[in-house]
């Protein structure tokens, strides 16, 4: 058992969580009731990566972020490192992999608001931040949740991307994803079997909790 | 308030509601009637025009003075009350309640409660509750911020039949606790004639006439307000002449001399549109043996039923007069006879009848072409 690849993924999978959070909430309220020339193209873009082949984005990842790339330079004359096999790298790659898994459901959840709720809400007085925090975050929790979980789940599960950005340097980059598949590759499938067995149980729970939460609250609403 | 746009919703409308007076919003769809009720909440904002509150600018456009929602104290009851769901009955009133001490909320809330008759049910939520007893919920959390105006988006709409009529009741009596201009949003005539000191009637966001319920029902401006309160027969004529010592007005329809209220602003020989509400059209019995009462004698007319639909305890008829021909242009008096008094005259189709056309329910207007 891989415990660093282990740690390393959940690692990953909390901070990719923990930055698509707040950026999943503002976007998904900008996408839900802002209406706007281009709209429907900006969503497009931000649905790609549902349907691109994790090797192609991860590769237009490298090129983007590499030594050679604006960005890659702009990273390496601040952090001293490159932005390419480390785990910052692969935070940021992960990150924009994520971003469909959590605005949309925090999204659909946001536009299921009624609108007259909202304006109800400022008739009652309530500042547009108590607005949000009293009414707009408790109807949208569900989505919220379960945005929050696919996007948990989906990082600790991701394999090309990150072979892609991140290679395969343990303690760095090498995600339990691809420890399983290092240790295919090397013939050792109780390993791999023990890993897999782990990744199957943590997946599992996650959509477990995503359904108690989301289930309960609803019953509640 | 007034308010007055081009587009996208053309507003072209000025009204004033004193405290304590109900005051009616009336007009079809897509008259712009919501969008006058949400501009007094700050919830819309139209180019020009001005809200005033209690000497208080709420909204004026050319003093560049727009107060958030937040900063009007105004009650909205919204059409489908858009109560919070995840929150009980206590904590949506409580949630209005942001200007008063915490400690106070718990005590009004439950003032509020027993005023919409809604005691012991403060720890439902939403979805736990009837249609009516949401509505009751929204009225009480629209209270509970202690408004200066009480605005009610259309507050019946979303209720049975028997559940309306309790709730009628009991916003007439609530309204008489409450010294603060109501609005009241409805596209229902009777609720309006049943709610409302004062009714103002709107079409696509324009002012067409404000006053009375009985006033504006009777004596409408123009035809097109009298379409707009259901007054079905809307015909033209023309002026023949003023009698000053018996008050009545002669017009000539189709050849036949109808009197009418005294109505001495309209001119000799001027075209004129009228309105009768159907009430005031009188069924004759077939074969009088006694002597006509008064208001039979009065405007006589005679033609064939052309139409009869019974609906229910009434029948609507429609007559085509004496002498008129089938085209588009003939005039077709309508009247309802409840349908007991149908079947004892054997009333029908092609079946001959004689009405009497109350000088006091014929109201003249401003001359419009005929719309059919």
């Amino acid at each position: 058992m891989d415990w660093t690849a282990l740690i390393l993924s959940l690692k990953l999978a909390f901070w990719t969580t923990a930055v698509l959070l707040p950026i999943g909430v503002v976007a998904a309220r900008f996408f839900a009731w802002r209406r706007f020339a281009g709209k429907s193209l900006c969503e497009a873009l931000l649905a790609v990566p549902l349907v691109l082949p994790p090797t192609v984005l991860g590769y237009y990842l490298l090129v983007s972020m590499g030594g050679n790339s604006a960005m890659g330079k702009w990273f390496e004359s601040i952090a001293g490192h490159s932005l390419v096999f480390s785990f910052s790298g692969l935070l940021v790659a992960s990150i924009i992999f994520n971003l469909p898994f959590a605005i949309q459901p925090m999204q659909r959840s946001f536009e299921a608001i009624e609108p007259d709720v909202l304006s109800a809400g400022a008739c009652c007085g309530m500042s547009p931040w108590k607005i949000f925090l009293s009414i707009e975050l408790p109807l949208a929790w569900p989505g919220i949740v379960s945005a929050m979980v696919m996007t948990f789940a989906h990082t600790i599960g991701e394999f090309g991307v990150v072979l892609m950005v991140g290679g395969s340097i343990p303690g760095e980059t090498r995600t339990i994803a691809i420890a399983i598949y290092d240790r295919m590759q090397a013939f050792d499938n109780t390993r791999a079997g023990m890993m897999s067995a782990v990744l199957l149980f943590i997946s599992l729970a996650a959509i477990a909790v995503a359904y108690a939460t989301t289930g309960r609250y609803g019953k509640r609403v | 308030m007034n308010a007055r746009q081009d587009g996208p919703i053309p507003l072209d409308a000025e009204f004033d509601c004193a405290s304590g007076e109900v005051l009616a919003l009336v007009g079809p769809s897509g008259s712009g009637k919501s969008t006058l009720l949400r501009t007094i909440a700050g919830l819309y904002r139209p180019e020009h025009g001005h809200v005033l509150v209690n000497n208080e600018i709420w909204f004026d456009s050319q003093k560049k003075i727009n107060l958030a929602p937040q900063q009007r104290s105004s009650g909205f009851v919204f059409q489908h009350y858009a109560l919070f769901p995840h929150m009980s009955a206590m904590a949506n009133i409580a949630a209005a309640m942001g200007h008063r001490a915490p400690a106070e909320r718990n005590r009004r809330a439950h003032e509020l409660l027993a005023l919409v008759n809604l005691s012991g049910l403060g720890q439902r939520r939403p979805a736990e509750l009837s249609g009516g007893q949401q509505q009751r919920v929204a009225v009480a959390r629209a209270l509970a911020r202690d408004p200066a105006a009480l605005l009610l988006d259309e507050p019946f709409s979303a209720v049975d039949r028997a559940t309306r009529q309790k709730l009628y009741v009991e916003l007439a009596e609530l309204r008489r606790q409450l010294l603060m201009p109501m609005i009241l949003v409805t596209h229902d005539l009777n609720e309006a004639a049943m709610l409302a000191d004062r009714m103002c009637i709107l079409r696509r966001g324009k002012t067409l006439q404000i006053g009375s319920p009985a006033e504006v029902m009777t004596r409408p401006k123009t035809p097109e307000v009298a379409r707009l309160v259901d007054i079905k027969n809307i015909f033209e004529g023309r002026v023949l002449g003023h009698d000053h010592d018996r008050k009545l007005t002669s017009i000539d329809w189709h050849g036949q001399t109808l009197e009418t209220k005294y109505s001495p602003d309209f001119l000799l020989a001027a075209p004129v549109s009228w309105a009768l509400p159907m009430e005031y059209v009188i069924l004759h019995r077939p074969a009088p043996s006694e002597p006509l009462p008064h208001g039979e004698q009065q405007n006589f007319v005679s033609g064939r039923i052309v139409e009869y639909v019974e609906l229910g305890p009434n029948v609507s008829v429609g007559i085509a007069l004496d002498g008129s021909n089938s085209d588009d242009r003939s005039p077709l008096l309508q009247m309802n006879v409840p349908t007991h008094v149908a079947h004892h005259h054997q009333l029908g189709l092609r079946v001959t009848i004689q009405v009497s056309l109350l000088a006091d329910g014929i109201h003249l207007m401003p001359w419009e072409p005929l719309r059919r």
